[in-house]
């Protein structure tokens, strides 16, 4: 009697489970796994909306692939990711180290470093046009009254793509640096006391402590930073269009335009299919390391 | 609350949050039998001006009141919104396209290929006064064979256009403004040396804006962007031409630094500047003037329109309207109806030329309500003398474009006219933010680019 009375209630948790497991999956399965799907569906098809799309095997691939503009995209959108680690992994971690020191106004600090990130990423980067303007820009009246050499920044081929990194890092680096502050504040203090008794200046407890202490999170925010950098696509879309020719064109730019510009969902899918195999192995690894750290 | 009671509670919990998450996908799907319900023909049009434009939202407001009352059969069903080519796909693909659709002159030709419009020909017979529309206009509808899918309601050519009272300050005739792009140098220099933030010439050079001007530049040394060979296109921009009008914006900019620093920037950042007293001149359609005046605190008295430089071609563009291809005889019988009586009908020119006047809107402008689409005729005639007659702002300012209009070829784009544009952007970046670019390189480069476009089509 009482084991039967168990069963029925646990039948009944169950199907409470269930019900709140459904809503979830509907959701996941309708926002989140069918769009996917439909992207492989898609990127096989000529679309047509009217008359109904074909399948094209792989002539949507062949079309990317022999876009001049591929190799560009991906040349661009990689150098993106490298002087977004190089620059956003750096800035934000020293940042974080300085916080980590002061003894005062600590939370006023770490606000000032937050703010950005609550400013809508379109807000920033038309903010951002008007400081790189080569007259009369921020920047560049900075620069002069500081008697120091100016910029075309976005203007000019050859310092556009990076000029963005500086506006993405700007924007972005409030969350890097709080998961980094998090990260030192959990070393004990011990570690640093015994490596200032062996004698080991401020660069060799940051070698020796600190980055074996948050190698981790390290890691973590590294893999998290090249799956968001490398689909880039607010900056170039609002500051620059993806020039000056071409230099700010990136997989995230071409994709958009295939789908918004030329109306080839085709090709749009095609290309967004390649960076999410692309991506899907950092994921991978993002994975493989979060799991080994769970076990 | 009893325990039984709160467990009943999370399970409703549980089963509401899946019928909230299922219930938007069971509500997407809507029916269009194209009927009011009432025996009226329904007909969802586009168009309509956005509420925060009161004066011209009223105006359109009472022209589909008027419609109606005069064709009591049909129902109008105004939405606001022009032509978004970001969302135009998946308004097809939800089915939220109207059945009478806006659009500029660069979209029909890819509309009528992936079939999103419907074929009117077999309509047009009966259709008033659409014979006298110019036909390179009707052209911009048709596909190869000459089958016809919408219907051309304004039509804009480029030109020069141009501060009078800055040419009056740098010594130069505001009534003989440039003609040729070596004198357009030389204006925009003498323009510059006014200083105070002034710039002799500006270019738009993003968001395919680049590549636009360069194609009405191209034109007006009397070149092609494309050309037919057999069945195929090619691109036909390299040419000795192109170079050296390149070299001229490229002199401008560098040599002459008669067109400022900042170069990456959108029409709407050049119409900001000109619009504030701080710019020379700039390529632009006649639609740029009320522009400039509503919308930048520009004036007529200031502002000047000239043809285009060196004046062997110009760049027809201009806007008009496509049917649904999903929509029923009655509907494209009801829309044909519309389209003429609203943008087709010089019968109604006069009474519309009187509501601006009252609304203080200008008159005199080869643009609505007087649009520049009629062939030589007496159509055209009428249209010009109501013109003249009602003309509320200087059109001395804009007469020598105008005269200069009917011996100017004019030239519709090129086709894929947005990804040419897009690869047309480069050529004009290049010049403009490299101090020693390679014209030759950067026309290379982009014809090898359009050829595949065409390829690839």
């Amino acid at each position: 009697m009482a084991a039967s009375a168990t069963r029925r209630r646990r039948r009944a948790e169950n199907v409470t489970a269930y019900g709140f497991l459904c809503a979830a999956l509907v959701v996941f399965a309708v926002f989140a796994w069918y769009p996917v799907l439909r992207n492989v569906t898609l990127s096989f098809q000529e679309v047509n909306f009217v008359r109904g799309s074909s399948w094209v095997g792989l002539d949507n691939f062949r079309k990317v692939l022999d876009d001049p503009l591929f190799a560009t995209a991906w040349r661009n959108s990689a150098l993106f990711t490298l002087y977004a680690l190089v620059i956003g992994f750096g800035v934000p971690f020293a940042t974080a180290v300085l916080l980590n020191e002061f003894r005062h106004a600590r939370a006023y600090f770490r606000v000032l470093v937050y703010l950005p990130v609550m400013l809508p990423p379109v807000v920033v980067a038309l903010m951002w046009r008007w400081f790189y303007q080569p007259e009369g820009g921020l920047i560049n009246e900075l620069l002069s009254a500081a008697h120091l050499p100016t910029s075309q920044w976005t203007n000019s081929a050859s310092t556009s793509l990076i000029s963005l990194v500086i506006v993405s890092t700007w924007a972005n680096m409030g969350t890097a640096t709080l998961i980094y502050l998090a990260a030192l504040q959990t070393i004990p203090g011990e570690l640093y006391e015994s490596a200032e008794l062996d004698g080991a200046n401020l660069w060799r407890r940051l070698w020796h402590v600190t980055v074996p202490q948050t190698r981790f999170v390290i890691l973590m925010l590294l893999l998290l930073q090249v799956i968001a950098t490398m689909q880039v696509f607010t900056e170039p879309f609002v500051m620059t269009g993806g020039g000056p020719k071409d230099s700010t064109v990136t997989v995230m730019l071409l994709i958009y335009r295939y789908a918004f510009v030329t109306n080839d969902f085709g090709a749009a899918s095609a290309m967004s299919l390649l960076l999410l195999l692309v991506l899907g192995v950092f994921s991978a690894a993002y994975l493989r390391l979060t799991r080994s750290r769970q076990i | 609350m009893t325990f039984h009671a709160y467990r009943r509670r999370v399970r409703l919990a549980a089963a509401s949050v899946t019928a909230l998450a299922v219930l938007p996908l069971a509500s997407c799907s809507s029916g269009d039998d194209g009927e009011s319900g009432d025996g009226r023909v329904r007909l969802d049009i586009n168009g309509q001006p956005p509420g925060t434009d009161a004066r011209e939202l009223r105006i359109f407001n009472a022209e589909v009141a008027r419609f109606e009352e005069s064709h009591p059969d049909i129902d109008l069903v105004p939405h606001e919104g022009f032509m978004e080519p970001e969302t135009f796909s998946t308004r097809v693909a939800g089915g939220d396209l109207e059945d009478v659709f806006y659009v500029y002159f660069t979209d029909p030709a890819q509309i009528i290929e992936q079939g999103y419009a419907a074929d009117i020909t077999d309509y047009l017979a009966d259709v008033p006064y659409l014979d006298q529309v110019r036909p390179e206009l009707n052209e911009v509808f048709q596909d190869a064979e000459g089958r016809q899918y919408g219907i051309p309601t304004a039509n804009y050519s480029m030109g020069l256009l141009y501060n009078r009272e800055l040419f009056e300050r740098a010594g130069l005739d505001p009534d003989a403004p440039p003609t040729t792009w070596e004198e357009v140098r030389q204006a925009a220099a003498a323009v510059a040396e006014l200083g105070g933030g002034v710039d002799g010439y500006g270019e738009c050079a993003t968001e395919n804006t680049g590549g636009w001007h360069l194609t009405a530049e191209i034109y007006s040394t009397g070149g092609q962007v494309a050309d037919r060979d057999g069945e195929d296109w090619r691109a036909a921009f390299d040419t000795q031409a192109t170079r050296d009008l390149l070299d001229n914006l490229r002199a401008m900019r560098w040599e002459d630094d008669s067109m400022g620093s900042d170069q990456m920037r959108s029409c709407e950042d050049v119409m900001v500047q000109m619009g504030a007293g701080q710019l020379g001149m700039m390529i632009a359609a006649p639609d740029a003037l009320p522009t400039l005046v509503r919308q930048y605190d520009g004036s007529y008295e200031n502002l000047g329109l000239a043809p285009m430089p060196d004046g062997r071609g110009t760049l027809l563009g201009g806007e008009g309207y496509m049917i649904n291809a999903g929509a029923s005889e009655e509907q494209i019988e009801a829309a044909l109806t519309w389209l003429q009586w609203r943008f087709v009908n010089p019968e109604e020119t006069e009474r519309r030329i009187r509501q601006r006047l009252e609304d203080d809107q200008p008159v005199g402008l080869p643009m609505p309500p007087t649009p520049d689409i009629w062939a030589e005729g007496r159509v055209r005639d009428d249209i010009a003398a109501l013109n003249e007659r009602y003309a509320n702002v200087p059109v001395e300012h804009v007469s020598s474009f105008m005269d200069a209009a009917p011996s100017i070829p004019g030239r519709i784009e090129p086709p894929r006219a947005q990804e040419v544009y897009a690869v047309l952007d480069n050529v004009m970046q290049g010049v403009l933010t490299e101090r020693n670019a390679d014209v030759g390189a950067l026309l290379d480069e982009a014809e090898e680019q359009v050829n595949h476009l065409y390829d690839a089509s």
